[in-house]
């Protein structure tokens, strides 16, 4: 699997998640500047957490006019795999690439704590080494996570199975208590209509080796090395 | 408007007589307004340390592991592989009791860029706080604005917030503390200096657009603050994170290259103390051009672009070849970059603005005659010993009030709105170990850092709080199994004037020292902030202590947290002190006595051991005693495993509370699998140990303490007195 980051000023897990790519591949995913315009001969591209453009006007809302960003649309519309995670799901969104918004949290606090997913279908490149219905722990880290969008959108998510991961009980409950920043029906990711596009706020990749706490994220992205291996 | 410039301007730029008349023999002739602001601030307390140096001389500063230690931006310290760390901690105290917010993030930002101005990428950043009696509104609003600002700004910039620490008294009230401290890693033959060279080099300016923000922000810090201090809200600088991300990635660019000289950010006085420090420390001259400043406001005077302490801003002197390469890096990052001036062989600083020239100050004397007060010192009288107290209430109850407590109450509230894993490096968050553990991005190695005071001691008897701040920090570093290396200090004192006070900072000092010099353990950074007072009021003496070590491998790192099947053993020795303890504050309502004394010989012996001991990998667990005493640590670290403890009798010679809730130093607590052999291997060398307790699954509603007479706490009230204080208090 070929992986590129794209780096957004103000971005700031692009670390974090290069770590976790290269532990998964074996290789270093290559950095890609938000002004650049081509991703040839990408399979996974990566649009990383932090506080793009400082979040200034609407997290992601500038990030989301960025030249790459009619290359990020390209390579999805020819089925390419995306994924958005924290400030990259807040830009999928913004770009119009996944439906709704991240609003700020219901507490208007900054929340940095673990919570707990439930996976909501593994048949997707991106869950194929989950179960579906197993819960995994994830660090979150974020002011703005609270999903929103409205009841006919997020009846359209369920009803097509694009639900990709919610905030759960460590026992797999979906509940108010384990749905720490108020998103609708506990949503903490998504899925464009191929399945190929995701986007979440927690951060899996912050969980990829015993010695920081634990391997949780790792099925993620062994599981993306593996589905995107033949591709 | 033109000012008149005389001793009553100069007063009112905080400029004594004396000073002043300094200034006019030093310069020959009545200064401009510019020149008077430049030394104005250049000789104010906060960037002249005149009230402190003397003392400040007398710290141990060497080790053959220091590569740089105090007069550079920040302490550099080597920690293997080729790497070192560098580290500093820095006040914002007066500006955050202004503008809570803005002061506390903007103190994030100034010492972000005292570590990455010397090369070094950010990995780590703490915070040690204090703030006034809980039971004010006012504390509640300057707690949350402080959490706020420290959070805007530390997670925007993506750099972990993985420790610190929070205190209550009500001296705070109207003078809270913020120490904010960061560490970074570089290569160790990649260090950045601020000394300017090379005649005719340009001297660059990047960063942020200088505004009237902060403008005399460095006199504001070195004065009391009155009942008015709302109307000095316009001196407190305004952050902006993103632009600091960018300098960051921008600085760290152009440091891979071979461009630049030398390089200062601009703090407190600003582009004054960065070009005057950048020229002094060279030995050169420095011209500079402020009409090629780049201004967010018009009609800007020298005066006030010369003072301004605008944001994320920062002075370079670049090879002049390697112009072009570095205006492109910023020019990348939307950055913006002026050449501002050049180095001449004046040895003077000479500013001109519209064609006239505002300064022209003889730079040496303007260091070498900066004032140097020896200020009277009286002596803390020794505190009487506090004979016999009872216990008024038991020992089920205190527990429970004292980890309910503002003091020792869970900070998850607090630190749950700080990011502490970006990085992905993070391998002791906050609150899972005594001291946070950052793995170093490619290496095996791992930085531990902590930071540590407790003021009450220091108000009893400042030697002895010196040491024991010191010691703290040692012992913390320690438990999580490192080698500690260094310290940076944050000196927080009230008005230097009054002997009481300086008495105060010299004894401090002299327990400090002390310390370091027993411990191996130099001082090799610093800032000191004095006139910590409000209406004649001073705060606790707080020499906030940042400790860093090194582990060579992260994964001997151990946390607080117990598994079940372990023996608890106590090493160290409980005389049950319970002067200046937490027990009798909270639980017999009287702040007295003794501070517990500390034992620099037995505190290096023990800690020695117990680090060989986790290095060896015969330790689960480990937690120092310290605030709140045995079993305010034996329950901390219950919950933090979720496994219950079964407690040993205490012995029959102490008085069980004073047993349960002394505050004797230099003990830790650990947890093993063979306790029997621990204690054989410490009777060995010597060294004081006692069976404590033994540790059992917690099941659900479970006990999580049981004492010998039967008496039960369950884990689920400890948690509910741990946990309630800050979510009750705030929402």
């Amino acid at each position: 699997m070929r992986a590129a980051i794209v780096v957004f000023p103000g971005i700031n897990r692009e670390r974090d998640m290069a770590i976790a790519l290269e532990r998964a591949t074996g290789h270093k995913p290559r950095l890609v500047w938000h002004k650049e315009t081509a991703l040839d001969g990408i399979d996974l591209v990566v649009l990383p957490g932090g506080f793009s453009h400082g979040d200034y006007l609407r997290c992601g809302a500038m990030a989301a006019q960025a030249p790459i960003m009619a290359a990020i649309r390209t390579h999805a519309e020819r089925g390419g795999h995306v994924m958005g995670v924290c400030n990259g799901f807040q830009i999928l969104t913004e770009a119009g690439l996944l439906p709704g918004a991240l609003l700020r949290n219901a507490s208007l606090r900054f929340l940095s704590q673990d919570c707990h997913l439930r996976v909501e279908r593994a048949d997707t490149a991106f869950a194929c080494h989950y179960q579906s219905g197993q819960v995994f722990r994830a660090p979150m880290a974020h002011g703005d996570g609270n999903y929103f969008a409205d009841d006919d959108t997020l009846d359209r998510l369920e009803g097509e199975g694009l639900v990709a991961f919610r905030y759960a009980t460590p026992e797999g409950t979906i509940d108010r208590a384990a749905n720490l920043n108020g998103s609708a029906r506990n949503i903490a990711g998504i899925y464009a209509s191929n399945l190929r596009v995701l986007g979440l706020m927690p951060h899996p990749e912050d969980l990829v080796d015993p010695l920081m706490g634990g391997t949780d994220g790792k099925p993620l992205f062994d599981g993306l090395t593996q589905a995107l291996a033949a591709a | 408007m033109a000012k008149k410039i005389n001793q009553a301007l100069a007063r009112e730029f905080g400029l004594s007589a004396d000073e002043y008349q300094r200034v006019l023999d030093i310069m020959g002739r009545t200064p401009s307004l510019t020149e008077l602001g430049v030394f104005s601030v250049m000789w104010s307390e906060h960037c002249s340390y005149k009230s402190s140096r003397v003392w400040l001389k007398t710290l141990p500063t060497k080790a053959p592991w220091v590569i740089h230690g105090p007069g550079e931006n920040a302490g550099v310290v080597d920690i293997g592989d080729g790497m070192a760390a560098v580290f500093k901690m820095e006040s914002h105290n007066h500006p955050s009791f202004i503008e809570p917010y803005q002061g506390a993030a903007t103190g994030v930002g100034g010492i972000l860029r005292d570590v990455f101005t010397m090369g070094a990428r950010p990995v780590a950043n703490l915070n040690a706080l204090r703030f006034g009696d809980p039971s004010l509104p006012r504390t509640k609003r300057v707690v949350d604005g402080v959490v706020r600002g420290i959070g805007g700004y530390g997670n925007c910039v993506g750099v972990p917030t993985v420790g610190g620490e929070i205190n209550f008294h009500p001296s705070y009230n109207g003078n809270p503390l913020v120490n904010a401290m960061t560490v970074g890693v570089l290569d160790k033959t990649r260090i950045f200096l601020s000394a300017a060279a090379g005649i005719g080099n340009p001297v660059v300016y990047v960063g942020s657009k200088t505004g009237r923000d902060g403008i005399h922000g460095a006199t504001m810090a070195s004065a009391e603050f009155a009942a008015d201090s709302g109307e000095k809200r316009p001196t407190v600088q305004v952050g902006d994170p993103f632009v600091e991300k960018l300098l960051i990635e921008a600085c760290l660019e152009l440091m891979a290259t071979d461009a630049i000289v030398a390089i200062q950010d601009m703090g407190a006085a600003g582009l004054t103390s960065s070009s005057v420090e950048m020229a002094g420390k060279g030995g050169v001259g420095i011209q500079l051009d402020l009409d090629a400043v780049p201004q967010r406001e018009t009609d800007m005077t020298a005066y006030e672009m010369m003072l301004s302490e605008s944001q994320e801003r920062m002075l370079m002197v670049l090879r002049p070849d390697r112009q072009d390469l570095a205006r492109a890096i910023f020019d990348k990052w939307d950055l913006d970059f002026a050449v501002i001036g050049h180095i001449t062989d004046t040895g003077r600083i000479v500013v001109t603005h519209k064609g006239i020239t505002e300064a022209d100050i003889p730079l040496d004397p303007l260091a070498e005659q900066a004032p140097l007060y020896h200020r009277p010192t009286v002596e803390t009288p020794k505190p009487a010993s506090l004979g016999p107290v009872a216990d008024p209430v038991g020992i089920v109850p205190a527990l429970l009030k004292l980890i309910g407590c503002p003091d020792l109450c869970s900070r998850a509230w607090v630190t749950n709105q700080y990011d502490s894993t970006v990085g992905g490096q993070t391998v002791k968050r906050p609150g899972a170990a005594d001291a946070a553990v950052v793995k170093l991005d490619g290496f095996n190695r791992a930085l531990a850092i902590t930071t540590d005071c407790t003021p009450r001691y220091v108000a009893a008897d400042p030697e002895m709080g010196g040491m024991q701040a010191v010691a703290e920090t040692w012992r913390n570093l320690t438990a999580v199994g490192a080698r500690p290396l260094a310290i940076t200090d944050n000196m927080n004192f009230g008005n230097p004037e009054k002997p009481e006070i300086m008495g105060q900072f010299a004894a401090a000092i002299r327990g400090m020292s002390k310390a370091c010099i027993a411990l191996d353990y130099p001082v090799v950074s610093g800032n000191v902030s004095l006139y910590n007072e409000t209406e004649g009021k001073g705060i606790l003496p707080t020499p906030a202590i940042g400790g860093l070590g090194v582990l060579d491998d992260a994964h001997d790192a151990i946390g607080i947290g117990l598994k079940p099947g372990m023996g608890l053993v106590l090493i160290g020795t409980i005389r049950g002190h319970l002067g200046q303890s937490l027990w009798l504050r909270e639980i017999a309502g009287q702040e007295a006595g003794a501070p517990p004394p500390v034992d620099l010989a037995a505190e290096r012996s023990i800690g020695d051991f117990v680090r060989g001991r986790i290095l060896a990998g015969a330790v689960q667990a480990c937690h120092d005693i310290s605030d709140g005493g045995l079993l305010v640590a034996i329950a901390e670290m219950a919950m933090a495993g979720n496994t219950s403890v079964s407690l040993e009798a205490a012995p029959g010679e102490i008085a069980p509370h004073a047993w349960w809730f002394g505050e004797d130093q230099g003990c830790y607590i650990v947890s093993v699998l063979d306790p029997s052999a621990f204690i054989v291997e410490a009777t060995v060398a010597d060294l004081p140990t006692r069976l404590i307790g033994h540790t059992q699954a917690s099941g659900t509603g479970g006990a999580g303490l049981k004492f010998k007479d039967g008496a039960t706490i369950s884990m689920q009230d400890l948690r509910a007195e741990h946990d309630r204080f800050f979510p009750e208090w705030m929402n």
